[in-house]
């Protein structure tokens, strides 16, 4: 058997039902495989676009996506993509076609050392030097990628060797001598913690996407509900604990809610749940949280004691910890009684300082408005993308995701241009869910091209541009700490986005008037092919509430 | 996961934290790898990338040939030394890494001297190499080679003593070490 038939059955065993990708001359013998091999190929139109599908796939639906490119260009176009997915932990496997092993170093044709490239952003990668080698590495692979903290496997496969025959056995079993990550959870730590908590008066639990990762929504949910435990996630945890609930504090971070970031600031327990004490999130270091001594659960002993130092380290999966931590929690019995003063701090913030704007004087849209619209448009219940900006902050602040893996955006990395083509990831991963992409009128172009993918691999997804005209975000810090010196930030009137979206044989519409803005999203919502929706919104609306960069939870904004 | 907590009161003030603090001290790491092509780049990187200083750093086969060991001191003043190994266990070809304590460690680093020399300052140089148990290696008409084998300590005191006479050239190979006793590092 060729290793390329090999390597599609290594994926079929592996229960990959979708690929991402773009052929060219390296991975030619795979393409070839691909033709009549079962699994179905989406193709894409640039590979960071293919990158990023894989991504909207995995997040959406917590199995590995996979993305195939050709060598040089076709391979260095997967790294952000790459980069992206070691940010945000999100299992990932690419498979570069890569030179023939005779050109290997001699500067080829289209040749590149994507494994050198990627070294530092990948969980782990494998140049094939054997065609027998690459059945086990495919399976390798995927053990990796999707086990533990997971995170993006590239597997590099010359020309030459790909299309060499083997001996093709099915693969069990993986060899990894120096990989065998923790989950169960040290018992002791587990119970030390509870006994933390149940002496705590001012407890938060902050939750990150290591929740989701771990498939522990529910266990968290859970553990929150066994006393009135207060809760807030990162914007990569959104969806783990159900909101709006009566002990969801909203996002806390840069632009999270006033409550929840001094509930941080006042803590005395902070229990973090897969999250790992991002700059987003602490602001400036030596004042966050003041007060607080740590209980830190994560899969990723390495994220224990980063950033902030843990006084209860758990290594393990949060799945497991969880169930364990409540039950110790519930056994002590704790007088519930002790958290009235803490439950009234929470309350007179919440009262004084919930989430507002100034709504328009005319029937202009306000971004914000336009989030609240669509959450009405979608009965809240949509799988909702983004790029990066203040789109992405507003939805997330005013989209209350009720589940897990509703909400797919590009935290760590912070990758504009990854709305659109994750969005069309996550409709190929769950064809009967409302896919909705939260665009930013400078993040939607970066990789529009995907648009013609959707037309032409017939997948539905809505695009709602937030078209303020500007690079929002950009402009925002330009108003308020550059002296308002709008430096390269204004993006013109170009592209003509009904236009552009006819072009590529989509729908466009454009809204303007905020009265009928829930009516004709739905209207949009409705159709059966994608969509393209510029919603043109206030081009000056700040972001707010908003810690400044380097600052301290006490001195958030607006 | 046995009988549930009782009920007694922790004081959340007892809490220590645990890691993320620099212990001040050098710190010799022994670490086993697959022998894989890229393990070096692989460590090498990531200490670049996290911002590690490697202040020596051996590498060679074991008795296993599909096992290499990597020896790497690092300064635990400037790092916290667990984070240094958390990211290094990160590594899906690390196999094993210890934190090799001082006295229970025999820790042993080969230097070549190449210093100048001429009638009068080769003997005093010989007789320093015999105080250090070195070993002459190549003897031109201005210039005397030695071997140093010790521990870095020792072969610093040896380069203090030399330098004056003009150290032409100096190459070290970075420590190597074995824990004491019977059992295996």
């Amino acid at each position: 058997m060729r290793a390329v038939d090999a390597i599609i059955e290594c994926l079929k065993a592996e229960g990959v039902e979708h690929v991402f990708g773009i052929p060219g001359g390296a991975n030619l013998p795979t393409y070839d495989a691909l033709y009549d091999g079962g699994v179905r190929h989406i193709q894409c139109r640039h590979e960071q676009g293919a990158g990023h599908a894989a991504e909207g796939y995995a997040k959406a639906s917590g199995r590995v996506g996979v993305a195939l490119a050709t060598s040089g260009p076709g391979a260095t176009n997967l790294v952000t993509p790459i980069a992206d997915a070691m940010m945000d932990s999100v299992p990932t496997v690419f498979i570069t076609g890569q030179v023939r092993t005779d050109l290997i170093g001699t500067d080829g044709f289209q040749e590149a050392d994507v494994s050198g490239i990627t070294l530092p952003i990948v969980k782990h990668s494998m140049m094939i030097q054997d065609p027998r080698e690459i059945p086990e590495a495919i399976h390798t692979a995927f053990h990796i990628a999707s086990t533990g903290r997971p995170g993006p496997v590239l597997v590099d496969i010359p020309q030459d060797l790909s299309r060499a025959d083997i001996d093709y056995e099915p693969v069990d079993r993986v060899n990894l001598p120096g990989y065998q990550p923790t989950t169960e959870g040290n018992a002791k730590q587990i119970r030390l913690a509870a006994k933390a908590l149940a002496n705590a008066r001012r407890p938060v639990i902050y939750a990150g996407g290591g929740v989701i990762s771990a498939e522990a929504a529910k266990e968290l949910t859970e553990l929150g509900e066994s006393d009135r435990f207060p809760v807030t996630c990162t914007v990569m945890g959104l969806g783990a604990f159900p909101a709006p609930h009566d002990h969801w504090l909203g996002m806390l971070g840069m632009h999270g809610t006033r409550a929840a970031n001094y509930a941080m600031d006042e803590a005395d327990l902070i229990c973090c749940i897969g999250a790992r004490f991002d700059d987003r999130i602490t602001g400036k270091l030596s004042e966050f949280a003041p007060r607080a001594k740590f209980i830190h659960i994560d899969v990723d002993p390495a994220e224990i004691s980063k950033n902030v130092p843990a006084h209860i380290p758990i290594v393990g999966d949060a799945k497991k910890i969880l169930p364990k931590l409540t039950r110790e929690y519930r056994a002590l019995e704790s007088d519930s009684a002790r958290l009235d003063g803490w439950w009234e701090r929470i309350r007179n913030w919440r009262d004084k300082h919930p989430l507002r704007y100034e709504d328009s004087v005319d029937s202009e849209i306000k971004p914000q408005w336009m989030i609240q619209a669509l959450y009405q448009a979608t009965g809240g219940d949509a799988v909702v993308t983004s790029d990066v900006g203040q789109h992405q902050m507003w939805t997330a602040q005013h989209y209350d995701f009720a589940k897990p893996r509703r909400w797919i955006n590009s935290g760590g990395l912070g990758t504009m241009g990854f709305g659109l083509p994750s969005a069309m990831g996550a409709k190929v991963a769950m064809p009967d869910e409302q896919v909705v992409c939260v665009a930013g009128d400078g993040s939607l172009i970066m990789n529009v091209q995907e648009l013609a993918t959707c037309v032409t691999e017939e997948i539905p997804v809505k695009v709602m541009i937030m078209n303020n005209g500007y690079l929002g975000m950009v402009r925002q810090w330009q108003e308020l700490f550059w002296d308002r010196r709008y430096s390269s930030v204004d993006m013109g009137s170009s592209p003509d986005w009904v236009k552009l979206a006819e072009a590529f044989g989509a729908k466009g519409v454009q809204l303007t008037q905020k009265e009928s803005l829930v009516d004709d999203m739905k209207e949009a919502l409705a159709e059966d092919g994608p969509v393209v929706v510029d919603v043109r919104v206030t081009p000056e609306e700040n972001c707010y509430p908003m810690i400044p960069a380097g600052q301290a939870a006490r001195d958030m904004v607006g | 996961m046995g009988e549930p907590a009782t009920k007694e009161v922790l004081n959340l003030e007892d809490l220590q934290v645990s890691g993320g603090v620099s212990t001040g001290r050098k710190h010799v790491l022994s670490i086993l790898s697959e022998n894989k092509p890229g393990v070096l780049a692989r460590i090498a990187g990531l200490f670049a990338r996290r911002g590690f200083n490697i202040e020596s750093l051996a590498v060679g086969p074991t008795d296993d040939p599909s096992i290499s060991r990597f020896t790497l001191t690092v300064d635990g003043a400037a790092h916290p030394i667990d984070q240094v190994t958390k990211q290094l266990h990160k590594l899906i070809n690390v196999i094993k890494i210890r934190d090799l304590e001082p006295e229970e460690t025999v820790a042993r680093e080969l230097a070549l001297f190449k210093i100048s020399a001429d009638d009068n300052a080769r003997a005093q140089i010989m007789q320093f190499t015999d105080i250090f148990r070195g070993k002459v290696v190549d003897v031109s008409k201005r210039s005397v080679t030695v071997e140093v084998t010790g521990s870095d300590d020792k072969i610093e005191a040896f380069e203090q003593m030399v330098r004056p006479f003009g150290l032409i050239e100096m190459v070290r190979t970075g420590e190597i070490a074995v824990s004491r006793g019977r059992g295996t590092t």
